[in-house]
């Protein structure tokens, strides 16, 4: 015999997460007996294909997620040959051949060639922009379309599908999701979880199209968007097909193994000819095929020990219960086992609409058969270990769907948690790292966040199904110190504070909200109906005369000039300036209320009159009349300068000081039609009896023998508040000049919607005091901003409705149907 | 008038032109069986529900529109455009329009009309 023993020659066809694993799994077990060569179709190195999702939604590089370095192949001397596949395989001859021509022998040949994205049967496929969602080169494809195009279209809710999609969407695209079927992942949801994740991705963003059979993606040479069968269409410029995977088999059948729907093996991962095995993704064990990477880890294991082996070696594969989780931050699902009850099982159920909480356990001779969890995975562990064992569940059914805690405390099963467990307990399937080696390395490399542990560990790194477990780990390691999450900002679409967003408003020079939402990195493209009306007004304060306004930025009131009612009406309030009118405005007033036979008239508590129940497309018109006799709009709708309250004074009062009512009006005449943060509302009473209650209004005056004493900070409303009193002047000039001082400061530093009282409770009234009363140029600079912003916005918004055509669009229906 | 796709009872009708409709806005279409509210996307999506909004029947198209969602205007409900459905934890749904946009023309699915 020959003592230069020939080593066998093992060849591997497809260098992905399957054949790679057994490879290594193999090395383990002996790194000798064969001399390795790997095929791979793809011209890379063997890499994270589930960190794919995270590569588009941009939390990895795709430079982060090989799997295994060229060092690696050099080191265990395995030969890789990339971006090479293999055509063909000669069983008779033993040898297998690649495109390039080479051909090579092999003893033992390992197919893992996975699978391939199903593509269905319809036009348009060969246009610029349609891809699948499976290697590298999708994902480059896609994110190079991100950066240039706006639209997505995913075609296939399921896993992959969402996954692509919510990556898409992070990479600020508008992404439409189309579905066949009316529940999202409906192989692996129930309805009733399948609804709640649907309601939770939809707030996020995603359009979804359900019930959407794709019959045709059009477009030029670039893709311009698909069409439904029910006549449905939806643009995009980017078709990210994901609606299933089919086993790579082709190889196989042409080389006569059996085939099923993937490469039948057996439970030692022999396929049909016993020197040959598959594993992964391309075979079919007990009628089962597999695209998840637990089941192929499994079998990477058991193909291990047969390639290893020989004859007596007994080790086989018994299939694997799945479980699936979603890839998406922040959503919670978890499932495994049968979706729904037959025959002779049960379900038991809890639903908690109010915190979106739904579990289901599939219940079937008092051991559970599935698992279905939406918004609450913490027992998914133990859920799946139960159903693993096939333990019995009856004498803790009923708290069970209350989870282990409960169940524990009433003493029915032992308390498991994390501080618990044995080091040896694994913690991360995908990267197998146990609950020792994170601890450790918590411990060594003080660590003190989730994304620490997942640097130095690869723990949850993968497909994230265990990140809630790590971090209970880390909490239980570290106690307080690991990291809360920093504080919320201005809404849900930034973490900036309002004072943030206005500085760097003014430091950038951002001048319209788009321009502002991206360079301050909003997380949704059009930010809330909270952030928008702040922006909008920010904007505005701080470029006057240049920010043009955006109407669809504005709450109705605003945006249509009067108040909403709660039956869809419109309330009209003209402006009476310091509750002063005349024969004429009334006459025209009840012109008008004649004229539209509108239902209410009524005096409101801001002295003047309130003509309720216009309908929206009479408005324009009502206004037209109002405007004749010379009214206009009294604002009572807007974050704005309200109304102005006066007493009758020392005109007719037989205590008034001064003319408090014509003191009203200048003040009046001054500031009507300036936006604030919140309303403003002014009073000015002839005397310390206060008839115009000038000490809860935002900025009060009240007339004694020797000028005026102003008060600032009143509110009547919700929270009661008294003003506080600034300071005295002497004429009504200083009256002016120190009022449009204080509203300029007002809207130049107070947060949307707070009001001055609040304002104030917050900066203190020394401070308003510092800048108004004791800085005489800040105040005559203040002043003068005041009055500068005041020229653009003194032009009636009713007058300029009701005359334009394009303006008084908003008011009239589009279309009348019959 | 009346476009292809006919369905039983129903036809495509063209309502008006995209540009008609504000960008991130809205616009009423009127029929025998109540408002139809009109909502176009910053990227020219264009949905359809019946302008009632189901908390206690709101004007969703008075709303401020955000991604493809509606802020009701009179008690801040949030709809998505695509399902009408309210976003949690509000629960309830508006009912949809299907909507075609064809050469800027905006076509809606609409009960066909009956003599
Ligand atoms: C019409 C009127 C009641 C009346 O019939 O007298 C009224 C009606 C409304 N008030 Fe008022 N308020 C009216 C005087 C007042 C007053 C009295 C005053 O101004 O002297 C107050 C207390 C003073 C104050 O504001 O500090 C007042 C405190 C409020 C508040 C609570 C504000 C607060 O800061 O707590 C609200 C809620 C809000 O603005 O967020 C409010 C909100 C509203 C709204 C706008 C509710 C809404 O959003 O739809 C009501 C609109 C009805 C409509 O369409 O006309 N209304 N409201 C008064 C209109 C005055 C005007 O001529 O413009
Ligand atoms: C975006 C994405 C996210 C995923 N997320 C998860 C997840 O969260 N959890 C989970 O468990 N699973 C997930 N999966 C599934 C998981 O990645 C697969 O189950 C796993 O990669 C399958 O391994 P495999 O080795 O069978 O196939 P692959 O990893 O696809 O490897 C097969 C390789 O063979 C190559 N090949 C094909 N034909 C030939 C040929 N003739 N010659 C040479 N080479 C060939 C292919 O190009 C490929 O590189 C995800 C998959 C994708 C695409
Ligand atoms: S007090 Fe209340 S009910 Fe009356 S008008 Fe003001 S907001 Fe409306
Ligand atoms: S009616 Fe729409 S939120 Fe109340």
């Amino acid at each position: 015999m020959n003592m230069m023993h020939r080593r066998e020659r093992l060849i591997v066809v497809g260098n992905g997460m399957a054949g790679m694993r057994t490879v290594e799994e193999l090395l383990k077990r002996d790194p000798i007996r064969y001399q390795i060569t790997v095929f791979g179709a793809e011209p890379h190195i063997n890499y994270d294909r589930i960190a794919l999702s995270s590569v588009l939604a941009g939390d990895k590089e795709i430079g982060q997620i090989t799997i295994h370095s060229l060092a690696w192949y050099a080191e265990n001397g395995i030969q890789l040959c990339a971006g090479d596949p293999v055509v063909s395989i000669d069983r008779v001859a033993k040898t297998v051949t690649s495109e390039s021509g080479r051909t090579e022998p092999y003893d033992r040949l390992l197919l893992a060639a996975g699978s391939r994205p199903i593509v269905p049967p319809i036009p348009g496929l060969e246009l610029t922009g349609v891809c699948a969602f499976r290697d590298i080169a999708d994902v480059e494809q896609m994110i190079a379309a991100s950066t240039e195009h706006r639209r997505a279209i995913v075609i296939g809710g399921g896993l992959l599908g969402l996954e692509a999609a919510n990556g898409l969407l992070k990479r600020g695209m508008s992404v439409a999701v189309v579905h066949l079927t009316d529940t999202l992942m409906e192989r692996q949801l129930d309805g009733a979880a399948g609804r709640l994740l649907q309601r939770e991705l939809d707030e996020r963003g995603l359009n979804f199209f359900m019930n959407g059979q794709t019959e045709e993606i059009f477009g030029g040479e670039r893709v311009e968007g698909v069409r439904l069968a029910d006549g449905r269409e939806v643009p995009g410029d980017l078709v990210c097909m994901a609606i299933g995977i089919r086993p790579s088999i082709d190889l196989a059948r042409a080389c006569d193994l059996d085939i099923n729907r993937g490469i039948v093996v057996h439970d030692d991962l022999r396929t049909s000819d016993p020197d040959i095995f598959a594993v992964g993704e391309c075979a079919e064990h007990r009628g089962k095929t597999y695209g998840l990477v637990a089941p192929l880890y499994e079998m990477a294991k058991i193909c291990a020990d047969h390639l290893a082996g020989d004859e007596t070696t007994s080790t086989a594969y018994a299939g694997t219960i799945l479980f699936t989780k979603l890839k998406v931050t922040g959503v919670d699902v978890f499932s495994a086992g049968a979706l729904a009850g037959g025959e002779e099982s049960g379900e038991l159920t809890y639903n908690d609409t109010a915190r979106q909480i739904y579990k289901k356990l599939v219940v079937r001779d008092g051991k559970i058969d599935g698992v279905v969890l939406y918004g609450d995975v913490a027992d998914s562990n133990w859920y799946l270990e139960l159903l693993r064992k096939g333990e019995d569940i009856t004498p803790f059914q009923d708290a069970i769907l209350f989870g282990q805690s409960v169940v524990a405390a009433m003493g029915k099963v032992k308390p498991l948690s994390v501080a618990n467990f044995a080091d040896d307990y694994q913690i991360c399937g995908c990267n197998g790292v146990c609950k020792g080696t994170i601890t450790q390395a918590i411990a060594e490399k003080r660590l003190t966040t989730l994304e620490g542990v997942r640097q130095h560990t690869k723990a949850s790194a993968s497909c994230g199904s265990c990140t809630g477990l790590v971090e209970s780990l880390l909490i239980a390691t570290v106690g307080d110190a690991a990291a809360k999450p920093k504080p919320g900002g201005m809404c849900r679409c930034t973490m900036l504070t309002h004072e943030e967003v206005r500085t760097r408003i003014a430091a950038d020079a951002l001048k319209t909200i788009p321009q502002t939402m991206q360079a301050l990195g909003w997380a949704n493209t059009d930010g809330c109906h909270s952030c928008r009306p702040a922006l909008n007004f920010y904007l505005l304060c701080a470029w006057p005369g240049e920010y043009r306004d955006d109407e669809q930025s504005r709450f109705i009131n605003e945006r249509a000039h009067a108040n909403i009612q709660k039956d869809g009406t419109f309330s009209v309030i003209p402006r009476m300036w310091g509750g002063v009118t005349n024969a004429k405005e009334l006459r025209a007033i009840a012109d008008v209320v004649e004229k539209y036979d509108i239902p209410s008239v009524k005096v409101t508590g801001g002295q003047r009159i309130d003509m309720l129940g216009v309908p929206k497309d009479q408005l324009p018109a009502v206004w037209r009349d109002l405007n004749a006799a010379g009214m206009v709009s009294g604002h009572a709708y807007g974050k704005a300068l309200r109304t102005v309250k006066t007493c009758v004074g020392s005109e007719w009062c037989r205590f008034g000081t001064q003319d408090s009512t014509a003191m009203g009006i200048a003040l009046e005449r001054m500031t009507w039609g300036s936006w604030h943060p919140h309303k403003v509302k002014l009073a000015v009473s002839g005397c310390p009896r206060n008839c115009a209650e000038s000490t809860i209004k935002d900025f009060g005056v009240i007339a004694v023998d020797s000028g005026w004493e102003l008060h600032v900070g009143g509110n009547g409303g919700i929270k009661l508040r008294g003003t506080d009193f600034l300071c005295k002047v002497g004429t009504q000039a200083e009256v002016l000049e120190y009022c449009g001082a204080f509203l300029q400061l007002y809207r130049e530093e107070a947060r949307y919607l707070d009001r001055t009282a609040s304002w104030i409770e917050q900066v203190g009234l020394d401070y308003v005091k510092s800048q108004i009363v004791d800085d005489q140029a800040g105040r005559k600079l203040l002043h003068a901003r005041f009055l500068h912003a005041q020229q653009f916005a003194q032009t009636d918004p009713w007058a300029e409705r009701a005359n334009s055509e394009s303006q008084s669009r908003e008011f009239h229906a589009l279309a009348r149907v019959s | 008038m009346i476009m292809d796709g006919m369905t039983s009872g129903t036809a495509w009708r063209d309502i008006g032109r995209l540009d008609e409709v504000p960008c991130l806005g809205s616009r009423v279409v009127a029929t025998p069986r109540g408002k139809i509210a009109v909502f176009r996307t910053r990227d020219d999506r264009v949905f359809a529900l019946e302008d009632r909004c189901p908390h206690n029947g709101g004007p969703l198209s008075q709303g401020i529109v955000h991604g493809n969602h509606v802020t009701c205007p009179l008690h801040n409900w949030v709809i998505a455009l695509a399902t009408g459905e309210a976003v949690a934890p509000d629960i309830g749904c508006a009912p949809t329009i299907p909507t075609q946009v064809r050469q800027d023309r905006i076509l809606l699915l609409l009960p066909y009309a009956m003599s």
